[in-house]
């Protein structure tokens, strides 16, 4: 299975971020939203964020919330959030990062939960709703089924807590460059290269940035602050939205969109 | 943060990242001033001057006939705005103003923390915004009426059911947007620390009076305490000041809607599973895979799948028991004390008294229970009309 490590390290040598895009699992149903991370990976997508729906997404905007109830409507349940991913696999051996709400993984037993995903294919867990004060609730049984860990840092996180964040992550850091939930802005926050720079001095462990991607030139700036890789939810999820009357038209623009991207945080 | 915010296992705070550095200022803005004396004393001529307190503890005769023991009734009704919201948000309102923050914002059900939050927010000439699902704002039109002529903004939340938990979410995710400059004034003893604990404590000037009170008026402590349980803020209130007198029993009383066993409920303590929502680790309605469920009841201030992390603990300990009183035991409840106290309660409180009445025979005659009355039943008016349409 690859890793993130043989990831980021040829992705070093390319001179470029991983191109990371986030999808709900079975949004709008198990076997578009299939096809849609086919898209994705054949677009040129270097890991996979990949989301499972829950009732009540506190840290998303309303696009991933819809994205969450069109995907539960069409019957997703963990069950099938796993063996969609093993499909995933079976496809191209991509690393995967997992994102959910807590309660999702305490109902059906953490340990379970995360030696089943692993099983499946994922690389990596990232709850939503849990911070490092209650990481020891999830990291033991993360590392025992193989699963890196990742967490959050945010423009208001202090440094002395980044530092911690940092020490409890070995997947990478997903870094919010802006305050607030997931979702489409036409602005990038002015404070990612700062934010960026400050984590890369206090930490070997990948930065990636993510919230509020929403074009080429963003991905862009992202590349040129130093990220190790650029994490496109919302924008894409949008594109599911706009084109469910249309799959062709749906793949064909989250194709384009993305090798967009692709291009913009590549060396010219 | 500074603490753990567990009550046993429950609570904690299980919110993203963003929150974290928020909530710590607000828990530690909390410890520094609660028991600072001018913070004290002004939040006590509040009390006083602004809400009316204390609130009566009033001896309802004839309606102790009823239920066939004596019943006494904390009127919190009786306060400014209607209910028992003022204490916190006067409490946190406060908090905010010596914090430095110049904007309020709220979570609403019933509309009377969305209400009492504008008041607060005019008093103190903050910019105010209540989230509120759009299906609670379409059932509490007046109390949306009401805040918007205190100058707040009503925002109507689509998300989910339309609900209090999804006016949560919103509320949440705003916060998470503008963290530096609003205070979010939580309405429950529930939600991430250290909300149950800052709830509870402006909440517990219900239990302190009560208890001082019932010694005064009946000179001894009450045979039994009821209240209702949504999140559990009126209940912890009043709890809190009997809590260590062993003998005196305590029994929340929950939504149990259509009925518990029909699914249609927002009973929470009584028929869920310990999950996690909202930033605490408490029992949930929730699904097998941990969806949170829908939740029905008659009244909106109850309608809410997560409870407060205290009376987790208070169940599992068995210090205070939870009972369920379905929607139409409740309309009974409310009938009989506008009709034989001249008292109209407010739907959630009527949990309260429905659930007292289903105790008739089995209740000591000279036993003392006091009820809490957490609010006044006026923004009910419509919905009872609805469910039981009068005769001309």
């Amino acid at each position: 299975m690859k890793t993130y490590k043989q990831v980021f390290a040829e992705l070093k040598q390319a001179g470029r971020p991983a191109l990371i895009p986030f999808f709900v699992i079975g949004d709008p149903d198990f076997d578009t939203s299939l096809e849609i991370v086919k898209t994705a990976i054949d677009a040129g997508a270097d890991i996979l964020e990949l989301g499972i729906a829950f009732s009540d997404p506190i840290a998303d905007g309303p696009t991933i919330q819809k994205a969450d109830i069109r995907a539960m409507r069409s019957g997703m349940t963990v069950a099938k959030a796993c063996r969609f991913i093993r499909q995933v696999k079976d496809y191209r051996d991509i690393p995967i990062g997992l994102l959910m709400y807590y309660n999702l993984v305490y109902q059906y037993g953490t340990e379970k939960f995360f030696t089943e995903f692993h099983k499946a294919g994922v690389n990596s867990v990232l709850v939503a709703d849990l911070s490092i004060d209650d990481a020891g609730e999830i990291e033991g049984p993360a590392r025992a089924a193989g699963l890196d860990t990742v967490f959050m840092v945010t423009p208001i996180t202090a440094p002395e807590r980044m530092k911690r964040i940092a020490s409890k992550t070995t997947g990478f850091i997903y870094t919010v460059s802006v305050l607030g939930v997931t979702g489409s802005r036409n602005e990038l926050s002015d404070t990612v290269e700062g934010l960026v720079a400050r984590l890369k001095k206090l930490t070997d462990v990948p930065v990636c940035v993510g919230f509020g991607v929403s074009k080429p030139e963003h991905a862009a700036a992202i590349a040129a602050a130093g990220a190790d890789g650029v994490i496109i939810g919302s924008r894409v999820v949008s594109l599911v939205e706009a084109n469910l009357d249309g799959k062709q038209k749906m793949l064909a623009e989250i194709a384009t969109f993305l090798t967009e991207v692709k291009t913009a945080i590549s060396p010219a | 943060m500074k603490y753990k915010g567990r009550f046993g296992d429950y609570g904690g705070f299980y919110v993203p990242e963003v929150l974290i550095s928020v909530l710590e200022e607000l828990e530690e803005a909390f410890f520094r001033f609660y028991q600072d004396e001018r913070f004290v004393a002004e939040l006590a001529m509040l009390y006083k001057e602004y809400a009316g307190r204390p609130s009566p503890l009033y001896y309802a005769r004839r309606f102790s006939e009823h239920v066939g023991c004596k019943v006494y009734l904390k009127r919190e009704d009786l306060l400014h705005g209607g209910a028992h919201k003022v204490n916190n948000t006067l409490g946190q309102g406060l908090l905010a103003k010596y914090m430095g923050k110049t904007r309020l914002i709220a979570e609403t059900g019933a509309g009377q923390h969305g209400l009492a939050t504008a008041m607060i927010g005019a008093l103190f000439g903050m910019e105010t915004k209540i989230f509120m699902g759009v299906v609670d704002i379409e059932r509490q039109s007046v109390n949306v009426h009401k805040m918007k002529l205190c100058g707040a903004e009503v925002i109507g939340v689509e998300g989910g059911t339309g609900t209090l938990k999804d006016a949560i979410n919103d509320a949440l995710r705003y916060w998470t947007a503008h963290v530096t400059d609003t205070f979010y004034l939580f309405g429950s003893a529930c939600g991430p620390h250290p909300y149950p604990t800052i709830v509870k404590h402006f909440q517990s000037p219900i239990g302190k009076e009560a208890r001082q009170q019932s010694l005064e008026i009946i000179g001894r402590l009450p045979d039994m305490v009821v209240a209702c349980v949504g999140g559990g803020s009126n209940a912890i209130g009043i709890f809190s000041g009997f809590v260590e007198d062993k003998d005196v029993r305590l029994v929340g009383v929950e939504a149990g809607g259509a009925s518990v066993s029909s699914g249609r409920h927002a009973a929470t303590l009584v028929a869920g599973r310990v999950g996690i929502l909202h930033g605490a680790k408490a029992y949930l309605l929730q699904d097998e895979e941990g969806q949170v469920r829908d939740t029905e009841s008659v009244s909106a201030g109850l309608d809410y799948p997560a409870v407060g992390p205290e009376h987790c603990l208070l169940k599992d300990t068995g210090r205070a028991e939870y009972v369920a009183a379905e929607d139409e035991e409740v309309l009974d409840a409310f009938s009989l004390l506008c009709k034989c106290e001249g008292i109209l309660p407010a739907l959630e409180s009527s949990h309260a008294l429905a659930w007292l009445l289903s105790q008739k025979g089995k209740l000591d005659a000279d036993q003392v229970v006091i009820v809490n009355l957490s609010g006044r039943g006026d923004k009910d008016v419509g919905i009872v009309e609805k469910h039981r349409p009068m005769s001309d």
